[in-house]
């Protein structure tokens, strides 16, 4: 779904004068994009995997955040096609009992939600600084630019740790679950904002040299408009790419920090808590508990990668054939 | 019997949409010791005829047809021997001198590598050979400069090494496609000198592609015309340019600023009932305009610039003088010419007067105040208003997120923030009127036009201001010559109904000659001499205008 209007928002940033559906099918975005098997492919899964994940409730009949509906009967249900596995749950139970194949799609739901909120937070932060930088200059620029050398010298999942540990510190005990999600959204979103900076200061300093932008100042446009009427659209094309290859990067954050232990509590778990509340039961021969999360993840962070692949050579002229 | 024939020659260019002919059905022929020119605007196929020659088209096209017969074997039938005559028996030039060297070997280097390549010589023999090359080339000090890279050269000497690359192994073909396009005006008759007497000394057959009439009038003996794709008339220079037979022929001759004489505007021919009237300019209206007063409207006073590359250093004494003790005045309703080749700071006086930097040191007076030294946003406001520009590359010069309307409407709503909608859009379908543009253009966005258009778009923009001064900034040397033709009656037929004082700075002095009251010639920051336009074309008296006029390419030269 998201991944839809997001797709559709590029196609109208790369030629502006699509308002019919045939003048979609006419650009040269489409028509690349019919031709390569692997778009298709991986914007077909990734379609699937959002709606599943979005409307989840309406798919399958468990809800495995309700304790009530949890019966211990159930726990550690192979998947359905081995001897022991029940019809019922197709890819098995975990130790309480929940039904996988419902427990992932609630947990991708969370993983999407922390990723796309994530990556969003760092691109309005990266941009804006990025962006502001580039086009005033001088010492602010230099103290932005140094700031992003500086943050990039620090692995970003040490960073998100670090603002994991801080807000648990600062936050108190009972708060600390409810608050889970915010604070993981902000750690990802903070250790992110840097290459989203550096890439939107670069490409301001291409644009604010083009003629365009001295007319503008010529007839007497305020430099806030110049900014966000006339560079912003124009250096939005590179900043949407890396911010499609930051939303893999995301969402494995996402799920490394739950893997560790700081991220969204086993309640209401994501896909990362899931693969580690499985990882226990690994070598009792418990396999698929934390198999099938693993194996969503992958498919959903490389899906949206190759997309993300296929939208740079698309976007970037000087790789067009 | 002709040295290199060209028979039927076609190039498609198979796209996903359509297929486009880069070139259809091409017939020319070349004899040695001839310079046959090559002349079209751009997308006229010139240079994909050149280029198919030796069979270097960029993917998709395709040779589709034809044959290229050179001396008396096909070329085009065994793409490996092909390989042999490209460098061997053809010699190439290309346009800019600044990327046909590798920069990171010497000259003598890239000489002795391609002559090992093609000739059988040892290492000595290749050197000599390549001193030898560069000598004839006119290069001084050849066994010094031998030795050094090509960031070492000046441009001309750039392309000079360049031409020692395509002759080093004894070709009897020379393709040149516009090679002195990047180059200034004294620069480019150097070169091409040096080109006809290779021709003659050399018994070389020789394609010179190029835009310029005057450069076709000066050098080529024969001359092709094309127009997309297609070969319009072939013929002795001197019979094109004075008598063209064909339609086309005749309104790219016209549309030369002739360098002799001052006409007042441009003959088109492909629309001739349009022509003799000029258009109807419906924001006369709204145009409060100004009675002509023989007053000074803008006066520079002892303008300096200098751009310093103080990263390292606070104070470096590296600094260039951009701009050195500039003064002149403009009268108001005159046109000002300012010329200069590259370099010279003629837009860095037109950024600082329409205030997009500020100068080092002296004013700039605009209607009698000081516009250099206004420090309140308000008051600055009410100058931008009245001082407009246009600039050269009419593609970086719209912004191409926004639609038409709205690149118009921008300047209209920022100084008028009260005008209603509907008054808004009258304006804008007014404006688009007067720069000859329809009023459906307004829901377009800026890449569906061509560079003509947009720069029309771009002057609707500036006059949407009601500004006093236009400063104009080579508004059309990125565009082709008829097209020129057609901007610079625009400009006038505005100039003369609005009453418009006009900056006009460019590099090529038969525009000039046509556009501008007075000239003002700049050299390397300094105003060598600064005149009224008959006075410096008929008795110039500094010696740099002199120069520059004894060396410009006159399309007249044929009719001696």
């Amino acid at each position: 779904m998201i991944q839809e209007l997001e797709l559709k928002e590029m196609l109208q940033v790369d030629n502006n004068s699509l308002t019919t559906w045939v003048r979609i099918k006419d650009s040269d975005i489409y028509h690349s994009f019919i031709k390569s098997p692997t778009a298709i492919a991986s914007s077909v899964i990734l379609f699937i995997i959002f709606f599943c994940s979005f409307f989840v409730e309406l798919i399958t009949p468990y809800n495995p955040f309700d304790p009530s509906s949890l019966s211990l009967m159930d726990a550690f249900t192979p998947p359905s096609w081995t001897e022991d596995g029940l019809a019922k749950f197709i890819l098995g139970t975990d130790g309480q009992g929940r039904d996988m194949l419902s427990t992932i799609l609630y947990g991708s739901r969370i993983s999407l939600i922390v990723g796309f909120s994530a990556i969003i937070f760092s691109l309005v932060l990266g941009v804006g600084l990025g962006l502001t930088a580039g086009f005033f200059g001088g010492k602010y620029e230099m103290i932005v630019m140094r700031l992003t050398d500086v943050q990039l010298t620090v692995p970003s999942i040490l960073m998100a740790l670090l603002v994991d540990g801080i807000a648990r510190g600062l936050i108190s005990r009972e708060m600390h679950d409810e608050m889970a999600i915010y604070v993981l959204i902000f750690a990802i979103g903070i250790s992110e904002w840097p290459q989203f900076a550096r890439v939107s200061r670069a490409a301001t300093l291409v644009e604010k040299n083009k003629d365009y932008i001295s007319a503008s100042t010529i007839i007497g446009v305020p430099n806030l408009i110049i900014m966000f009427k006339h560079i912003l659209p124009n250096i939005l094309r590179p900043v949407l790419v890396i911010g499609t290859i930051g939303l893999a990067l995301a969402i494995i954050a996402e799920s490394t920090l739950s893997f560790l232990g700081v991220g969204v509590p086993p309640t209401t778990p994501s896909l990362g808590t899931l693969i580690r509340l499985g990882n226990d039961f690994l070598f009792s021969g418990e396999w698929w508990i934390t198999f099938f999360p693993a194996i969503f993840l992958v498919i959903l962070a490389f899906s949206i990668n190759l997309l993300g692949d296929w939208m740079r050579d698309t976007l970037n002229p000087k790789l067009k054939k | 019997m002709s040295f290199l024939k060209i028979n039927n020659l076609s190039v498609d260019y198979q796209m996903r949409k359509e297929t486009v002919y880069a070139a259809k059905n091409i017939n020319i022929e070349v004899n040695k010791g001839e310079i046959l020119g090559l002349v079209g605007e751009s997308g006229s196929g010139k240079s994909t005829v050149g280029n198919a020659i030796i069979n270097l088209i960029d993917e998709p096209g395709k040779v589709s047809g034809g044959s290229v017969i050179l001396g008396d074997l096909n070329i085009h039938k065994n793409s490996e021997s092909l390989v042999n005559y490209r460098g061997n028996k053809i010699g190439l030039i290309f346009q800019d001198p600044q990327t046909s060297l590798n920069p990171i070997l010497t000259v003598g280097e890239q000489l002795i590598e391609t002559i090992q390549t093609h000739l059988q010589l040892s290492k000595e023999e290749a050197k000599n050979k390549s001193i030898n090359l560069l000598k004839e080339v006119g290069i001084k000090d050849a066994e010094k400069r031998f030795n050094n890279y090509p960031h070492q050269f000046s441009g001309g000497m750039r392309q000079r090494v360049v031409i020692s690359l395509a002759l080093c192994c004894e070709p009897e073909l020379l393709i040149a496609d516009e090679p002195t396009t990047a180059l200034d005006v004294s620069i480019q008759s150097q070169i091409l000198e040096l080109i006809k007497r290779l021709t003659k000394e050399r018994n070389l057959a020789v394609i010179l592609i190029t835009h310029d009439m005057g450069v076709i009038a000066e050098t080529t003996d024969r001359v092709a015309v094309m127009k997309s794709g297609d070969l319009v008339e072939i013929g002795i220079t001197k019979e094109i340019l004075t008598n063209p037979q064909k339609n086309y022929t005749k309104s790219l001759v016209s549309s030369v600023p002739p360098t002799n004489k001052k006409i007042s505007r441009f003959v088109i021919i492909e629309n001739e009932n349009k022509n003799d009237k000029p258009n109807n300019i419906k924001i006369l209206n709204r145009w409060q305009k100004r009675e002509i007063k023989t007053q000074d409207l803008v006066q520079v006073k002892n303008l300096d610039k200098s751009f310093d590359d103080n990263f390292f250093t606070e104070n470096s004494k590296n600094s260039i003088m951009a701009v050195n003790d500039v003064s002149f005045e403009i009268k108001e309703g005159e046109t000002f010419g300012l010329v200069g080749e590259s370099g010279s700071g003629k837009s860095t006086i037109a950024k600082m007067i329409v205030n997009l930097f500020k100068p080092s040191s002296g004013d700039i007076y605009f209607d009698k105040v000081c516009i250099t030294k206004i420090k309140q946003k308000s008051e600055l406001m009410k100058f931008r208003k009245q001082i407009q520009m246009i600039f050269q590359d009419p593609y970086s010069s719209l912004n191409g997120r926004l639609k038409v309307k709205d690149i118009i409407a921008e300047p209209i709503k920022l100084h008028n923030p009260l005008i209603s909608n509907s008054d808004l859009n009258r304006y804008i379908f007014d404006l688009l009127e007067s720069v000859e543009l329809i009023q459906k253009s307004a829901d377009r966005y800026p890449h569906e036009f061509s560079g003509g258009q947009r720069q029309r778009i771009s002057i609707a923009r500036a006059l949407a201001t009601q500004p006093r001064l236009l400063v104009c900034d080579e508004p059309t040397s990125a565009l082709d010559v008829s097209i020129q033709a057609q901007i610079l009656n625009l400009l006038k037929d505005l100039q003369e109904q609005l009453n418009l004082t006009i900056l006009f700075i460019s590099h090529d002095l038969p525009v000039v000659r046509q556009m501008c009251d007075r000239i003002g010639v700049l050299k390397d920051g300094k105003l060598c001499e600064v005149t009224n336009t008959e006075d410096l074309f008929l008795k110039p008296q500094n010696e740099y205008t002199k120069e520059l006029l004894r060396l410009m390419p006159k399309i007249e030269s044929i009719y001696n």
